[in-house]
């Protein structure tokens, strides 16, 4: 048996390692473990509940907007106003959300992910006039390609001709993704770390101005996700059709659906949803969302078990990871952009199937083989465009100049729970309130499912489920591990948590 | 294409959440491509040799191409940190990769990388004074860049970038002053080793509001008009230039947005600042361009 061990795994936010043990070229078994440890809801304990939406959008860098609203979300509940906030403030909060997916997955898949795909070497012999490639050519001849250079070497399938065009899509999606936060940042202020987001709704009031600003970039960002980014993650599915079979992990999704479509229903797992709630099995079986459901393990991780908190116990006997085991019903759940395509596509929603099905029949796929590594970045693209083609219409449904925010009193004592989905995954707050302050905050987060170790029963989490049985062609080369890992956009700073529900 | 001139940078993530590093990948002017492809400045690149977010390799290859760099080039690199190192267990609550199946921590990274480099380079708060990783109760006993060094007695020369996240023009701005001049003076930065050229005025001296501060027009509550104070801004007591730069390219900041300042650049942020929507004291305002009598 021999150990492959990646660490650091590279082109993820945080600090993941992954170790698998191969016999015979094919995967046996597979850790995956996070590897910093900073305990933001401890420090959020004995605070103004005010400051969660600030703090807790601190956990991670990539997707600070899914944690602000997911807070205000969940002190919206706690102060009693979830059916009070006012349309513009619910309306700013999806494109608030929407452009940072948008940005998000943009730079996963060109920024993080393409690379595993893309021989970026070949520019070095670019002949042609295009500027960019031009100086990449130089940049190349000037020495070693770092930081590109150290990497895996072999398995490279696209053209000279395919290359050279997503190497300059890899430069153009820089722009693209800097734009989409541009878009974040004219209704929240800055990015990252927006500051519009607060319980109530949002600071500002929207005016006319900046709603024109933000449709027409958000026509560029249309025109670039339609002729670019779909084509491209289609050609790349096109040279590795293999990877439909590839990584297929844990055959459970999950989603708490995103995007409010209307601001009166309380409970969050009943709201209308653009993206519905629910689960989603690999032979299509859709059920409800209960978040009774969910639980957390931690046999396997750096924590004292018993208590009513999880305190870190670094060197654990037995314990490989910072991550927890969150669990669904007792069972292994995979959060992201395939749950939340595949619970609106088996209910039937006619958009998604417009935009999935052509894609299935050209690759003579099912939707099963959508349990996957390409499986994962299809649904990711295809997420961006059903994501960017409802922002218009939310743009035209605000009122200018009318407010987007509602006041509160904050509650002696009082429970709260919010829940949406990060770029990554399903995302939920959870909030204790005494004496107005926070007595406990709790936050379950999209790659802590993803990137789970074992739970207290010994089954492997989703990422370690999708590496195990993996073929590995090349044991110093190991393409196969990085490109399944990346393909679930790890976020390990997110993932390390650790009060107990 | 003459002789160009590589400086060469090891980016470091400790306890980060890499809003710094996305901060930086918003840079509107040089992009982010010209920052690490093109030549900053005629004949000068910066060498990107190792960022965990960026490269394309990963594992043990890319901890030995950071080791390698170090020694090849010691006394000459450029060392960027991003977020607090954790020191609780001898560091081991935050690893950066492994080498011989040795996790090696971010705190003997910090301490080995940082000895040799030309430069430190402390970007966000976090790294420069501990920031939210450090933040009360400081579960894994995270420490500034600053903090660490002195305690055990590093003198590499070190720039604090605060800011949670940093603005990109307030890195992209102090390097190029470095490419071109060499490192800062000692009178070019404040007491917490900040540039002044970025930190030198509070927010609350050139806000757009001041005027209604001045004569007293607070607003009571959100989305309405008027100074923020009430509501808890912190601009009289934070000191950087978004007023002025605005963020994003220029699309908005902060108060603008309607949101108080939270004071992110501020040394011990976010706890001298919480809570952060409750007004501060008046003790606390600073007497900065009060109306002066004119006879
Ligand atoms: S208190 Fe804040 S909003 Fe008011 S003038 Fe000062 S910086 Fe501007
Ligand atoms: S205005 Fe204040 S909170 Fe906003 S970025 Fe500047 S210093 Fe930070």
């Amino acid at each position: 048996m021999n150990k492959i061990i990646i660490d650091p795994v590279t082109r993820i936010e945080g600090h993941l390692k992954i170790e698998v043990s191969v016999e015979n070229g094919e995967v046996k078994d597979a850790k995956s473990s996070g590897m910093l440890f900073r305990g933001i809801e401890f420090i959020l304990q004995g605070r103004d509940p005010r400051d969660a939406q600030m703090l807790t959008e601190r956990i991670c860098g990539v997707c600070p907007t899914s944690h602000s609203i997911a807070a205000a979300l969940n002190l919206d509940s706690a102060f009693g106003i979830s059916d009070k906030i006012p349309d513009n403030g619910r309306i700013m909060r999806n494109l608030i959300l929407g452009a940072a997916h948008i940005a998000d997955h943009i730079l996963h898949f060109y920024h993080l992910s393409a690379l595993d795909y893309l021989d970026i070497t070949k520019v070095a012999s670019y002949d042609g006039s295009d500027a960019v490639l031009s100086s990449l050519r130089n940049f190349a001849e000037r020495g070693k390609l770092g930081p590109f250079i150290p990497r895996y070497e072999g398995d490279y399938r696209l053209s000279d001709e395919i290359t050279l065009n997503v190497i300059a899509h890899y430069i153009e999606a820089l722009t693209m993704r800097r734009k989409a936060q541009k878009m974040v940042s004219i209704f929240g202020g800055k990015m990252p770390h927006n500051m519009g987001v607060i319980p109530g709704g949002v600071t500002m009031v929207p005016t006319t101005d900046k709603i024109i600003s933000f449709i027409w970039r958000l026509n560029e960002l249309r025109d670039f996700i339609n002729t670019i980014y779909l084509p491209d993650v289609l050609a790349i599915a096109e040279a590795y059709s293999d990877y439909f079979e590839i990584g297929v992990g844990c055959r459970n999704l999950l989603s708490y659906g995103s995007y409010d479509l209307d601001g009166k229903e309380s409970d969050l797992t009943k709201r209308q949803r653009l993206f519905k709630q629910g689960t989603v099995s690999i032979d299509l079986n859709f059920n409800k969302l209960d978040i009774t459901q969910i639980s957390e393990e931690v046999k396997y991780s750096w924590y004292e078990s018993g208590s009513a908190e999880t305190e870190p116990k670094f060197g654990k006997e037995g314990a490989y990871s910072w991550i927890k085991a969150p669990r669904y019903g007792g069972k292994v759940y995979e959060v992201g952009p395939l749950a939340r395509m595949m619970t609106n596509y088996v209910n039937g929603d006619p958009r998604i199937k417009e935009l999935a099905d052509p894609i299935l029949s050209r690759f003579k796929a099912e939707p099963k083989n959508l349990f996957s590594v390409l499986g994962r970045h299809i649904a990711r693209a295809v997420e961006t465009k059903y994501i960017a083609d409802s922002m218009q219409d939310w743009l035209l449904q605000l009122k200018p100049g009318e407010s987007s925010y509602v006041d509160y009193i904050i509650p002696d004592d009082s429970i709260g729970v919010g829940l949406i989905e990060a770029a990554r995954g399903a995302l939920g707050h959870w909030i204790e309130i005494k004496d107005k302050k926070i007595a406990n905050y709790q936050c379950v987060v999209p790659s802590t499912w993803n990137l789970s170790p074992r739970d207290d029963s010994g089954q492997p989490g989703p990422v370690e489920q999708a590496l195990i049985g993996t073929k590995i062609k090349d044991e110093s080369n190991p393409f196969e591990v990085v490109r399944i890992v990346r393909s679930f956009d790890p976020c390990i700073a997110c993932a390390v948590h650790c009060i107990k529900m | 294409m003459g002789n160009v001139e590589e400086y060469p940078i090891i980016w470091l993530q400790c306890a980060t959440c890499t809003g710094c590093s996305v901060s930086i990948l918003n840079s509107e002017s040089p992009t982010i491509k010209n920052i690490l492809v093109d030549e900053i400045l005629p004949g000068k690149h910066l060498n990107l040799r190792f960022h965990p977010t960026i490269m394309a390799g990963a594992g043990q290859a890319v901890i030995e191409e950071m080791e390698e760099t170090k020694q090849r080039k010691s006394g000459s690199y450029i060392l960027m940190i991003e977020g607090a190192i954790p020191t609780i267990e001898d560091g081991n609550y935050g690893c950066i990769g492994e080498k011989d199946e040795k996790p090696i921590t971010m705190l003997s990274a910090v301490e080995s990388l940082g000895k040799e480099a030309l430069a430190v380079i402390a970007l966000g708060t976090c790294a420069a004074f501990g920031g939210i990783a450090a933040a009360h109760r400081n579960p894994g006993k995270c420490v500034g860049v600053d903090k660490l060094f002195k305690s055990l007695s590093i003198i590499t020369p070190l720039i604090n970038i605060p800011g949670c996240p940093p603005h990109p023009d307030w890195l992209v701005g102090t390097v190029a002053s470095f490419l071109l001049n060499g490192l800062p003076k000692e009178e070019d930065l404040d007491e917490y080793r900040r540039p002044k050229a970025f930190y030198g005025r509070l927010i609350h001296e050139r806000c757009p509001r001041r005027a209604d501060f001045d004569e007293g027009k607070f607003a009571k509550n959100f989305n309405k008009p008027g100074c923020l104070y009430e509501l808890g801004c912190k601009g009289p007591v934070a000191y950087a230039d978004c007023p002025l730069r605005l963020w994003n390219g220029g699309v908005n900041w902060c108060i603008n947005a309607g949101s108080p300042c939270i004071g992110c650049c501020e040394f011990g942020f976010p706890d001298v600042v919480s809570p952060l929507y409750q007004k501060m004291d008046v003790e606390a305002l600073p007497i900065v361009g009060r109306r002066i009598e004119i006879e």
